[in-house]
């Protein structure tokens, strides 16, 4: 029978299967990461289990590390036990973990593709939602509960009802200076932030498969946002290309195993989808949030909305409710809104390519009077090899900051934290209330929306600067 | 884990649609490292006004969450199940889950049950209106009843049962052992390894 590539992964893992209850789905890969794995890691002590595959298994420290001052314990006594106690499960567990100052540590979901981990037809998890960042190599990955990280520990399996399938098949070519993040920006502004739900999403078309691994990346990564449990592409030359070499990536003559087996994985011709939505690449522009939700997104040329106009009730309030917190006005231009903090980093936005992206319209340019720019590497290598560009320069001689890798202001665990009213355009991927520090106001933008935001002190995109 | 099959408690309309696992628990509480103790997290920003429903002392011993649609969207942390648990609810009743926070609340022992958005409508009028009413969820029969309000809602069939077992699911899957084995005795040899 015809597949999509979801069904093709999800049956090559099924180790047990029986009517009315769930998959038994063997896992290929699991993260770890010290918010969502102690209560994990005492499960297991309690009922003297042991990790079932620490061969398996990886954990590295990213959401609650500061980025400054790193060689110093950590400040805050909370933050410190938190990661401590990781560094005290790996230990007793064996699990292999890269800790604050390891040249792998990162956010997991940077680390794991740089090393190679990450490759085509594998199932991937981690308590952490935006796992789905993995599917741009065609792997299923999605995020879990602690009560499902204690499983796969203590079992390398989980019990899954299937997903549905959703296709998002982007036509055309992104013009210009609009980037991966414009794209999934739209793509979560037509379909919602639970249009997606229950769904796997499936991206492709001429403008998905023209994109880099990064851009990929970026786009799955933020299929949560929409409600998807995970996003995928099919992995074809670009993917190959990307994994070639890496550390963890198969060599040789396993290598050419491997690319035979990745190559069967794409989505047969006469395979159906549950769903599918078409977007226009060529239609988009630079796109931003101006709302307290991924899907209340707008290009940067329009303005902020009047609740009025959306014609459902839950739309109208939530419209109202959320202008209200951002301290906007229904008919102020996106381009009038003024910034305090710009933030440049995530397992959305935070790899190389996005910080050379931002440093191109940075370059002999100065952040503007009384913004603060933050530039978090989405990993130490992330860093270094920025560094070894000269990206740092860049940055520091426009006035920004160049820090050590986390996840940083992306969910405020850390010092980096807005301030209440502080209004951020931030290249994460949640603008919740209070999402980078309590009654913080956050507006989601592409690297290159971020950097000309700095330059400006309003949004702002690259063109906007020609000019300036 | 705890069987369940029928809870009636005080129900508390709570009039928001797409309420996130930022609102439900903000990130600062999840430092913590234990698996307890996250009464007051709950919903943290929005109780520092005194108006929100929660600090209405008519609500006070509340245990059934009433919410609009798209409840649980955003992050997998579970801690959002926990805090809503130890706050005392036992039940929460929304249009529409987010999927991992639908997952994470049947692990945790949290039912999670989808009614219809008009259902969520009339509940929320006779919680508003008689404030302090009790609702009553019956996971044997599937359904949800209150003044004038009789039912049905839905909820994963599997779950439904574990809930009603009060089921451990590792102790489930640890009976497929030889099934596991086999299946990593198959996997090809180019796959990588952490190790
Ligand atoms: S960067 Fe942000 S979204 Fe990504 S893993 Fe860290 S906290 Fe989560």
């Amino acid at each position: 029978m015809a597949k999509t590539l979801a069904e093709k992964v999800w049956e090559s893992h099924v180790v047990a299967r029986a009517e009315g209850e769930p998959d038994l789905l063997y896992i290929d890969l699991h993260l770890v990461h010290e918010v969502t794995s102690p209560q994990a890691f005492d499960g297991l002590r309690a009922a003297n289990r042991k990790v079932r595959r620490p061969d398996l298994t990886m954990a590295t420290e990213d959401h609650n590390v500061p980025t400054m001052d790193i060689d110093k314990p950590i400040a805050d006594p909370i933050s410190r036990t938190q990661v401590e106690t990781l560094r005290r499960n790996c230990a007793e567990f064996e699990v292999p973990l890269f800790s604050l100052g390891n040249v792998e540590q990162g956010i997991v979901h940077v680390v794991g593709p740089q090393l190679g981990l990450t490759q085509p037809g594998m199932t991937v998890v981690c308590g952490d939602s935006h796992t789905s960042t993995h599917g741009a190599f065609g792997a299923l990955a999605f995020g879990i509960g602690t009560s499902e990280v204690e499983h796969v520990l203590a079992t390398q399996t989980l019990p899954l009802k299937p997903f549905k399938t959703m296709a998002v098949t982007v036509n055309g070519k992104l013009p210009d200076g609009v980037t991966a993040k414009d794209l999934i920006l739209a793509v979560i502004a037509q379909i919602g932030t639970g249009g997606g739900q229950g769904y796997v999403l499936e991206y492709r078309g001429e403008a998905i498969e023209a994109l880099s691994m990064e851009a990929r990346m970026t786009i799955c990564n933020m299929s949560i946002e929409a409600g998807a449990r995970a996003g995928m592409i099919a992995p074809d030359e670009t993917t190959f290309e990307f994994l070639k070499g890496r550390e963890r990536a198969p060599s040789g003559q396993a290598w050419d195993e491997a690319v035979a087996a990745w190559r069967e994985l794409a989505t047969d011709d006469d395979a159906t989808f549950d769903a599918e939505v078409i977007v226009d690449a060529s239609s988009l522009s630079p796109f931003v949030t101006w709302g307290t939700n991924p899907g209340q997104g707008l290009p940067l040329s329009a303005s902020v909305p009047d609740p009025q106009d959306f014609d459902n009730d839950a739309d109208r309030t939530a419209a109202q409710r959320a202008i209200e917190y951002m301290g906007l006005t229904a008919g102020m231009p996106l381009r009038d809104i003024t910034v305090d903090t710009v933030f440049l980093g995530s397992c959305t936005n935070g790899r190389i390519e996005d910080l050379r992206a931002a440093a191109q319209v940075l370059e002999g340019r100065k952040v503007a009077d009384g913004v603060t720019m933050l530039v978090v590497p989405g990993s130490v290598r992330v860093r270094l090899e920025a560094e070894a560009e000269g990206l740092d320069q860049i940055f520091t001689q426009a006035g920004a900051q160049w820090r050590q890798a986390g996840c940083s202001m992306c969910l405020a665990m850390n010092p980096d934290k807005l301030t209440p009213g502080e209004r951020s355009a931030s290249t994460s991927n949640r603008n919740f209330e209070g999402r980078q520090g309590p009654g913080g106001r956050t507006h989601l933008v592409s690297p290159q929306v971020a950097a000309a935001t700095a330059v400006t002190g309003h949004l702002s995109a690259p063109a906007d600067l020609v000019n300036a | 884990m705890e069987k369940f099959t029928v809870h009636t408690g005080v129900g508390v309309p709570l009039r928001r649609s797409n309420v996130d696992t930022d609102q439900i628990i903000p990130a600062e509480y999840l430092k913590r490292v234990t698996r307890h103790g996250y009464e007051d997290a709950l919903f943290s920003a929005w109780r520092k006004d005194p108006d929100f429903v929660l600090n209405q002392p008519r609500y006070s011993l509340a245990s059934v969450l009433v919410a609009g649609p798209d409840f649980g969207t955003g992050s997998s942390r579970e801690h959002a199940v926990w805090a809503l648990q130890d706050y005392g609810f036992k039940v929460v009743l929304s249009s529409r889950f987010a999927d991992i926070f639908r997952g994470n609340a049947g692990k945790g022992g949290l039912v999670a049950a989808q009614v219809e958005e008009s259902v969520i409508e009339r509940l929320w009028e006779v919680l508003e209106s008689h404030p302090g009413a009790e609702i009553t969820v019956d996971l044997v029969e599937c359904r949800v009843k209150s003044e004038r309000i009789d039912e049905p809602f839905v909820i994963d069939e599997y779950v439904r049962w574990r809930l009603l077992e009060g089921l451990d699911d590792i102790g489930i899957s640890l009976k497929h052992e030889v099934a596991i084995e086999d299946f990593e005795a198959r996997r090809p040899e180019y796959l990588p390894t952490t190790a």
